[in-house]
């Protein structure tokens, strides 16, 4: 800790109170930081469990429409229905900065205009369970997209706010306590330095003027049996 | 121009090919790893995993958790659901918070 390696220097003293004041104020920004990055993190949060209730509801009917389709019709021909399908999704990939955190923005482009690609077979040959099913799973794809981006965001802010909490707690327990005990050591340091050849001083006048006094006598009780 | 991957298990996942989707069929765990290794590569961006898939890979999954652009998510598998999704999401609120506070009444 303090006094261990530092040197009580005026200089020293003067590096110590900027590393304070910049401590201090990094602290703070990190701290506003930090809170503002909770706030989003919470209604990001929330919105990311409702929209997964929503999805998980979604794609458990659509996987029980798909059962009904399988127990209608042979594996085979769904397969064969199944096999070249008429719509494309790609994505663009954007992002959004919040509070210097790139979260990704997803938009997709699908390759047909119609929504009626995606059955990608004829109805004569397929159970109406198929077409059930395939519509069941097109009614979730968009809340699965839109839950791809909330949890991807939430995931890359709750590695920044675990960061960000890390370093404000460095900061308030160990950087800006430090910097204020260095302070105190070289404060208290230059002081006692101060006393101390302020004492020596004195002694020295004092022993100066013993000197003196010592001298005076001599010479008076020289001068007195001359006169005598 | 980025795309959108399905892995998981044949039965599950074969739905998606109609919406548009490209799907990867993983018999098992090291079968899926690789997958999810080659889809990365290949410019796949979102990635859906089925959550039996997902919780037997989660380290390679908890691996991109931090990647600017991939996203791994996971979905229910036609044999249920099985939580490991919500799990991840109330890790996740663990992680920035440091306790749950959004599920603690489910």
């Amino acid at each position: 800790m303090a006094g261990s390696q530092i040197i009580p220097t005026r200089m020293e003293l003067g590096k110590q109170k900027k590393r304070l004041t910049t401590a201090k104020r990094g602290h703070k920004l990190l701290k506003d930081k930090r809170d503002e990055l909770m706030r989003q993190f919470l209604d990001l949060v929330r919105l990311n469990k409702e929209l997964r209730e929503k999805v998980e509801t979604g794609i458990r009917a659509a996987n029980g429409n798909f059962v009904l389709a399988k127990a209608a019709s042979s594996d085979q021909n769904l397969n064969t229905a199944l096999l070249a399908p008429k719509q494309q999704i790609t994505l663009e990939v954007s992002s959004r900065n919040v509070m210097s955190v790139e979260v990704p923005v997803f938009e997709t482009r699908t390759r047909t205009e119609s929504e009626g690609d995606i059955f990608s077979y004829g109805y004569a040959f397929t159970p109406s369970e198929l077409d059930d099913a395939v519509d069941s799973l097109a009614q979730v794809l968009p809340e699965m997209l839109r839950l791809a981006e909330v949890e991807k965001a939430c995931r890359l802010i709750a590695a920044e706010i675990e960061k960000t909490r890390r370093r404000v707690n460095a900061l308030e327990y160990v950087i800006i306590p430090d910097a204020q005990a260095k302070i105190k050591f070289i404060t208290m340091k230059l002081d006692e330095n101060e006393r101390s050849s302020q004492v020596r001083l004195m002694k020295i006048q004092d022993s100066m003027a013993a000197e003196a006094r010592a001298k005076a006598l001599e010479q008076e009780a020289a001068e007195r049996p001359a006169r005598a | 121009m980025y795309k959108i991957g399905v892995i998981g298990d044949y039965d599950s996942i074969y739905g998606f090919a109609a919406l548009g989707l490209a799907v990867f069929p993983a018999a098992d765990a090291s079968e899926g790893a690789s997958l999810l290794k080659r889809l990365t590569a290949d410019g796949y961006t979102v990635i859906y995993m089925t959550e039996a898939l997902a919780a037997a890979l989660s380290e390679e999954v908890a691996a991109y958790d931090e990647t600017a652009l991939t996203a791994v998510i996971p979905i229910p598998g036609i044999s249920g659901n099985t939580g490991s999704g919500m799990a991840m999401v109330r890790r996740c609120v663990e992680r920035a918070v440091g306790s749950d506070i959004i599920f603690k009444n489910d």
